[in-house]
């Protein structure tokens, strides 16, 4: 464990996951689980002569948040894009089947995601390890445990990451954290430029970024890029989070009807912006956080219950 | 098999199935013991978009609204998540995630899921539909495909050639039935020359809630870790260290 000083300004975007765990949680409180020195580590890379990482790419274990005891799992993105493997997507199952399990264990589950999705080397096994990690959070869930998605690195969370993010009770998010199922690259390549140009950075965080997520009722709460940040918005909303149950699923039903309802003749965010009755929506983009959060906050379907 | 051979073995005293202009299967059909099955599902192989997905979850919802056990049956032939800037912008991610909720909800409430997989399954529209089933069933010719062969051979800059050799050692990257039986994803395949009704029985007789695809995975060989990992995790977080998780 690192003894750094807190850095609680410190850029989310910028940090590692072990940095992320450090300036998040209070000093000194974090116990890994499945330590480095332990080496569980993905059986299959070494078939495409590939390193691979004595975490696999994701660091999971128990802490405190401002004296809330937690379970935590992060993502490294920059280990092969945070991709979720055999033993990175198991090590999440098991987190989240252990609180699901056992009460004794602390009620919230923080999942510091930070990942392009599943990982090509290991598709099948990591495919199917998103569907149990969703399993596992739903049933988690209904057991009363609050899962909480912080979504700020520079992978986003896309393809499962992304459907892993939306099956949780919350969705923390940055102006630079992505959230989505397809990448706008994977988009383009599939269906040409015209459909998604990747190289238009604009058009990119407009589509899939914390501000337009965070508007249309797609995350909880937004924060600046910073330690500091997530963990004051990670307080705040702890002991907020819906229930799982039939009101919860007919309540998002109802919600993401109305969203396409509402949106499905639009072509770009900006116009979706106007709908929701925000005066001067090409502004959006360059409000600085507290302005935004008071905007965000005042916009009706942008907070909700229906998750 | 064609959608409507499966429909006719599965539901040989009759069905109100039904699939709408875009793929959209939804419906019910009629058991052996006169009982009624919730039928949804993707058909022709569309894509999976924000429109796609609400007809299929309202359905759910219906089926657990008006209580009771009525199991339901999802259908899978579909080549994905639709790749579209604006259901992107609408945030496709929620959609998905949501049908796959609505599912669990289901399973939750005691209305055992069944998923079978007959045409092609991919990516995110399969993490919505099948995989979020408590049993998932193969009939053969099904082509689950998380990722094709050129695309990992892209990103791998291994030839597809070398990716195919190495696809016969183990499963745990190249698309196919038998692959995605060897990881658990898939329980079982039916035989498509006896009748359906009956192995459709068999699989509710014998299916729960509970998750053991990667306990299976690890009986056939396809995933060696993945059970014992998350197994170790459970052991560490209560304190009980030790176990080893290796292959």
């Amino acid at each position: 464990m690192d003894t750094q000083p807190a850095y609680g300004h410190s850029s989310w975007l910028q940090s590692t996951a072990r940095q992320r765990i450090t300036g998040l949680l209070d000093p000194h409180s974090f116990t890994e689980f499945l330590q480095p020195i332990e080496r569980v580590q993905s059986p299959h890379l070494h078939l495409f002569d590939l390193p691979s990482a004595f975490d696999d790419g994701v660091v999971i274990g128990r802490g405190s948040l401002d004296g809330t005891l937690v379970l935590l799992a992060a993502q490294e993105g920059q280990f092969m894009g945070g991709t979720f493997g055999e033993v990175s997507g198991a090590k999440i199952v098991g987190l989240l089947r252990a609180a699901r399990d056992h009460q004794e264990l602390p009620r919230t589950v923080l999942l510091l995601l930070d990942s392009g999705g599943v990982r090509l080397q290991e598709a099948n096994a990591g495919e199917l390890a998103v569907a149990e990690i969703m399993r596992a959070v739903i049933e988690a869930r209904c057991a009363g445990v609050a899962v909480i998605a912080l979504v700020g690195g520079k992978a986003g969370a896309f393809g499962g990451a992304g459907l892993t993010a939306a099956t949780c009770s919350r969705i923390i998010v940055s102006e630079q954290g992505r959230i989505g199922v397809s990448g706008p690259e994977v988009i383009e390549t599939n269906k040409g430029v015209d459909e998604f140009d990747s190289k238009d950075k604009a058009l990119v965080w407009s589509v899939a970024g914390g501000k337009n997520r965070r508007l249309i009722g797609g995350a909880d709460a937004f924060t600046a890029d910073s330690m500091d940040g997530f963990r004051t918005a990670a307080k705040a909303i702890l002991d907020r989070v819906p229930s799982f149950d039939l009101r919860s699923m007919r309540a998002e039903q109802d919600r993401l009807a109305e969203r396409e309802k509402l949106f499905g003749g639009c072509t770009d965010a900006v116009s979706m912006w106007k709908i929701l009755g925000i005066d001067d929506p090409e502004a959006v983009s360059a409000m600085d956080t507290d302005g935004f959060v008071t905007l965000a906050n005042s916009i009706k379907g942008a907070n909700h219950d229906a998750r | 098999m064609t959608l409507d051979e499966i429909l006719k073995s599965l539901f040989p005293s009759g069905h109100g199935v039904s699939v709408s202009a875009d793929g959209s299967i939804t419906g019910s059909g009629k058991r052996r013991d006169g009982g009624t099955i919730a039928v949804i599902g993707v058909a022709n192989g569309v894509a999976l978009g924000t429109a796609g997905v609400l007809p299929l979850a309202e359905q759910v919802l219906q089926v657990v609204d008006a209580g009771g056990d009525t199991p339901i049956l999802v259908l899978v032939d579909t080549q994905g998540q639709l790749m579209a800037r604006r259901d992107e912008m609408r945030g496709l991610n929620e959609y998905l995630a949501h049908l796959a909720k609505c599912l669990l909800l289901a399973s939750q409430q005691g209305h055992r899921t069944i998923g079978l997989e007959y045409g092609k399954a991919a990516a995110g529209a399969f993490l919505a539909t099948a995989l979020a089933t408590d049993v998932l069933i193969g009939l053969p010719g099904a082509t689950p495909t998380v990722m094709d062969l050129p695309s990992v051979a892209r990103v791998t800059k291994l030839p597809v050639k070398q990716l195919e050799e190495l696809a016969k050692t183990t499963s745990v990257f190249a698309p196919g039935l038998d692959h995605m039986v060897q990881m658990g994803a898939v329980a079982a395949v039916w035989d498509p020359a006896k009748p359906l009704d009956a192995q459709l029985e068999e699989t509710l007789a014998t299916t729960s809630s509970t998750d053991v695809r990667d306990k299976t995975g690890a009986q056939r060989g396809g995933r060696p870790m993945a059970a014992a990992v998350a197994k170790r995790v459970v052991a560490e977080a209560l304190g009980k260290g030790g176990g080893h998780a290796s292959a």
